[in-house]
C-alpha cells in the first residue's frame, strides 16, 4: 500500500501523548537516557496517523526493558514470555484479522530466544508489524551481549570483547520473507515515526529495526561519555539514509548501517490466504 | 426426539478432535509429534470448514503461545502434543495459569525420557502434568481410558478451562490415543458445553483480575475492554506489582479457585469397590487391564475392585483416603517407575500400597496386576 502524499509530509509534533498513555502507569521503568521512550513516542505518533480505534489495536511484547512498552499504552496489551511475542501475536491476528497487531521486542527477545519465531513469522507474511528495539545488549538482565552486539564490544559476558559476529536484522527479515523491512533510529525520531507509519500501513509482515541506545550497560561498558554521545556516535554517525547513500563517497558509507525503507514487496498475506482457502477450498469441499 | 446417533469406528485421537469441536473449539495451533499428530491433522481439515482457525507453528512453544493468543482473542483454543513437545510447552503453560487464560492442552503420552520411544505408550508424564512448569500453580488434568471417553473428557476439559479460566490438560497414553473403538458422537445438547462468561460491565469498571470475583470473567481482546495481560505477578488491573501482599493474594487466588471446587472437578469411576478388600487405582489403558484383572480376581474368589480417576489433577485425595480406610491393600499399576503411587501413598491412611511399574514400551497386562492382587490374598 502506498502512503498518501499529504500524510507523508505531516509531522505530528507537538503531540498529545496522553491520548494513548494509560493514566497512572508512569513513570516508566527505563533509565535516564534510554532510547526506548523515544521509540515509544514515535510509535504512538505513527499509530495516531492511522486514525483507527484504540479498541482495534493490540500491542504484544516479549520480555526485556523494551518489552515493557505495552504496559504504558492504552490498547489491548499483552506482555508475554521472553522470545514468544510473535507467536502470541500470530494467534491473536489469526483469530482477529481485523485487529491491528503490533509487536514490540528487543534484539535479544526477537533474534536470540525468539529467532525461530521471527523467521517463521516473516516467512508466513502474516500482517503483523514487529518493532525491534536494537540496543545491542540485554538491558533487562544487566548487560550481557546480544545477537546484535558488534564484534569486540564489551558486555558483562564478553569482558574481553565479543567474538560473535552480529546479525543484520534487516537482511535476516528480508531473507526470511518479510515484505516490508526498514531501519530507523531513536536519534532520527521524525523519520522513525514515518517509517513506523509506513510499516503499519503495509499489508504483511513488516519489520522495523530500530537502533536505540542502552547508556546504562552498553554505554558505560563501551566507554561512551553520555547517552547523547552514544546517540550521535551509533545512531547519527553510525547510519546513513538509503536516500543519500548513492550520493555519498564510499568512505562516508563504509561500516555504516542503512536507514529507511530497505525492502518492500507485495506478496499474499497469511490471514487473507487463510480466508481464501476457507472460501474456495474447505467450504466448497464440504458441500 | 433426537435421532439415534450411529456408531462410528474411530481412533482415540480422532475422538479428541470430535470432542474439541463439540465443545466449540475454534482455534488450533501446534506442531506435529507422534503419537498425537492425528489431532493436528484432524483439526486442520475440520476447523476451516466451520470458520475456525488452524495453524501449524514452527515448534511446540509457538503452538501453545499462538493458542493462548487465540484464546485471548475470544476463541476456545486447543493445542496437542506428546513427550518432548509437552516439555517445550511448559513455560507457556505456566503463563496461562498465572494470566488465567482458558486453554486445552492434549498430551498423548509416549515413552521417554527424551525422544525415548515415540510409538510406544507410557504414563510417565503424570508428575510433569502437575509440576512441569516452574512455580506453584493450579493443575487440572483429565485422564480418559476409552475412545468414547476421549471425546467426552475433551468436552469436559474445555468446560473446566472456560469455567475456571485456566489451562486444562487432557492426558492419555499412546494406546488409547491410537486404539480404534466404535463410538457415538453425542447429539448437540446431549453434553453440557460451558461458554466463557460474558463481561457486561462498563469498560472503565472492568478489571481482568478483579479479586471481588472468585473467577473474574475474561473479556476477549478487541471488544472494547482495553486491558493489560502479563506473566508477571499482577494487580487486579493486570499490571505488574512488587507488593508482597498482592503477589501473595494473586498466587493464592489462582489455587483457591480450583481448591474450592474439588467436588465439581473430581470424577472417578468405581468398579466393585463396595465390598473390595484389595483395590486397584489406575488410569488410561492401564485401567483397562486393571478392570480385566479385577474381574478375573473376583472369579477366583478375591474381593477386588477398581478406582479409576478421570480427573487425575487435582488428585482425588478424598476418594483414595476413604478407600484406604476400607481395603487391605491398594495396587497402583502405571507405565512409569512410580509416580501416581506416590500420591496414593500420601493419601492412604491404613492400607498397604504397592506399585506395579513398567517402562519397556509394553502395556501393563492384566496378568501382572492379578499377580499383585494375589500377593495380598
Ligand atoms: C526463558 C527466559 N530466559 C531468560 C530470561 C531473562 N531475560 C529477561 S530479559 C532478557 C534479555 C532482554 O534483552 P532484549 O530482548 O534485547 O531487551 P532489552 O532489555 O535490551 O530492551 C533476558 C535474557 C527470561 N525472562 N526468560
Ligand atoms: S538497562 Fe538499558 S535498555 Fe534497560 S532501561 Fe536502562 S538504558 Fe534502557
Amino acid at each position: 500500500m502506498s502512503v498518501p502524499a499529504e500524510k507523508k509530509e505531516k509531522i505530528s509534533v507537538p503531540f498529545d501523548y496522553n491520548k494513548y498513555l494509560r493514566p497512572g502507569k508512569l513513570p516508566h521503568i527505563w533509565c535516564p537516557g534510554c532510547g526506548h521512550g523515544i521509540v515509544l513516542k514515535a510509535m504512538l505518533r505513527a499509530i495516531d496517523k492511522l486514525g483507527i480505534d484504540k479498541d482495534n489495536v493490540c500491542v504484544v511484547s516479549g520480555i526485556g526493558c523494551s518489552s515493557r512498552t505495552p504496559g504504558y499504552v492504552d490498547f489491548n496489551t499483552l506482555h508475554t514470555l521472553h522470545g514468544r511475542a510473535l507467536s502470541f501475536a500470530t494467534g491473536i491476528k489469526l483469530a482477529r484479522p481485523d485487529m491491528k497487531v503490533i509487536v514490540v521486542t528487543g534484539d535479544g527477545d526477537a533474534l536470540a530466544i525468539g529467532g525461530n519465531h521471527f523467521i517463521h513469522t516473516c516467512r508466513r507474511n502474516i500482517d503483523i508489524t514487529a518493532l525491534v528495539f536494537t540496543n545491542a545488549i540485554y538491558g533487562m538482565t544487566g548487560g550481557q551481549y546480544s545477537p546484535t552486539t558488534p564484534l569486540e564490544s564489551i558486555a558483562t559476558t564478553s569482558r574481553y570483547g565479543n567474538i560473535e559476529p552480529p546479525f543484520d536484522t534487516c537482511e535476516m527479515a528480508k531473507a526470511a520473507g518479510a515484505t516490508f523491512v526498514a531501519r530507523g533510529t531513536a536519534y532520527h525520531t521524525l523519520e522513525l515515526e514515518k517509517t513506523i507509519y509506513e510499516a503499519l500501513m503495509h499489508k504483511g509482515t513488516s519489520v522495523v529495526d530500530i537502533i536505540d541506545a542502552c547508556p546504562t550497560y552498553f554505554g558505560r561498558m563501551n566507554k561512551y561519555k553520555s547517552a547523547t554521545h552514544m546517540m550521535e556516535a551509533m545512531e547519527k554517525d553510525g547510519t546513513v539514509s538509503v536516500k543519500q547513500v548513492d550520493k555519498l563517497p564510499p568512505e562516508k558509507v563504509a561500516g555504516k548501517m542503512l536507514r529507511g525503507v530497505l525492502h518492500k514487496i507485495d506478496r499474499p498475506e497469511y490471514c487473507e490466504q487463510y480466508a481464501l482457502l476457507v472460501q474456495e477450498k474447505a467450504q466448497a469441499k464440504s458441500k | 426426539m433426537a435421532e439415534k446417533q450411529k456408531k462410528r469406528l474411530m481412533q482415540g485421537n480422532e475422538a479428541c478432535v470430535e470432542g474439541a469441536l463439540y465443545a466449540g473449539c475454534k482455534f488450533y495451533a501446534g506442531y506435529p509429534i507422534t503419537p498425537s499428530t492425528e489431532i493436528a491433522e484432524g483439526m486442520s481439515v475440520r476447523l476451516p470448514k466451520i470458520g475456525g482457525k488452524f495453524i501449524q507453528m514452527e515448534d511446540e512453544i509457538g503452538g501453545i503461545a499462538a493458542a493462548i493468543g487465540g484464546s485471548l482473542a475470544g476463541l476456545k483454543s486447543l493445542t496437542a502434543t506428546s513427550g518432548p513437545g509437552f516439555s517445550l510447552k511448559q513455560e507457556c503453560l505456566g503463563y496461562a495459569c498465572l494470566a488465567e487464560i482458558p486453554l486445552v492442552i492434549v498430551n498423548v503420552m509416549r515413552g521417554g525420557p527424551s525422544t525415548g520411544y515415540p510409538t510406544g505408550p507410557s504414563q510417565a508424564d503424570i508428575m510433569q502434568a502437575k509440576w512441569g512448569t516452574h512455580g506453584d500453580h493450579p493443575a487440572i488434568a483429565v485422564t480418559p481410558a476409552y475412545v468414547q471417553e476421549i471425546l467426552t473428557e475433551t468436552v469436559r476439559a474445555f468446560n473446566l478451562a472456560e469455567k475456571y479460566r485456566t489451562p486444562v490438560i487432557v492426558l492419555y497414553d499412546e494406546i488409547v490415543g491410537h486404539m480404534r473403538e466404535p463410538i457415538t458422537i453425542p447429539a448437540p445438547g446431549e453434553l453440557a458445553v460451558v461458554d466463557r462468561e460474558k463481561v457486561t460491565c462498563k469498560p472503565d469498571e472492568y478489571f481482568p483480575y478483579d479479586e471481588r470475583f472468585e473467577i473474574p470473567p475474561l473479556a476477549p481482546f478487541g471488544t472494547g475492554y482495553r486491558f493489560h495481560v502479563t506473566g508477571l505477578n499482577h494487580k487486579k488491573d493486570g499490571f505488574p506489582t512488587n507488593d508482597s501482599k498482592q503477589i501473595g493474594e494473586g498466587n493464592m487466588r489462582i489455587m483457591r479457585k480450583i481448591d474450592n471446587h474439588l467436588d465439581e472437578i473430581w470424577k472417578n469411576e468405581e468398579i466393585g469397590l463396595e465390598d473390595a478388600e484389595i483395590a486397584v487405582v489406575a488410569i488410561g489403558s492401564t485401567a483397562r487391564s486393571a478392570r480385566y484383572a479385577v474381574n478375573e480376581a473376583r472369579s477366583m474368589g478375591i474381593k477386588a475392585g477398581l478406582l479409576r480417576p478421570l480427573t487425575l489433577w487435582p488428585f482425588p485425595d478424598k476418594a483414595v483416603t476413604e478407600l484406604s480406610k476400607r481395603v487391605k491393600a491398594i495396587i497402583v499399576p502405571e507405565m512409569n517407575l512410580g509416580q501416581m503411587v506416590l500420591e496414593v501413598q500420601r493419601c492412604s491412611k491404613k492400607a498397604e500400597v504397592l506399585g506395579v511399574h513398567r517402562v519397556d514400551g509394553e502395556p501393563i497386562n492384566p496378568g501382572q496386576i492379578i499377580e499383585a492382587i494375589k500377593s495380598f490374598k
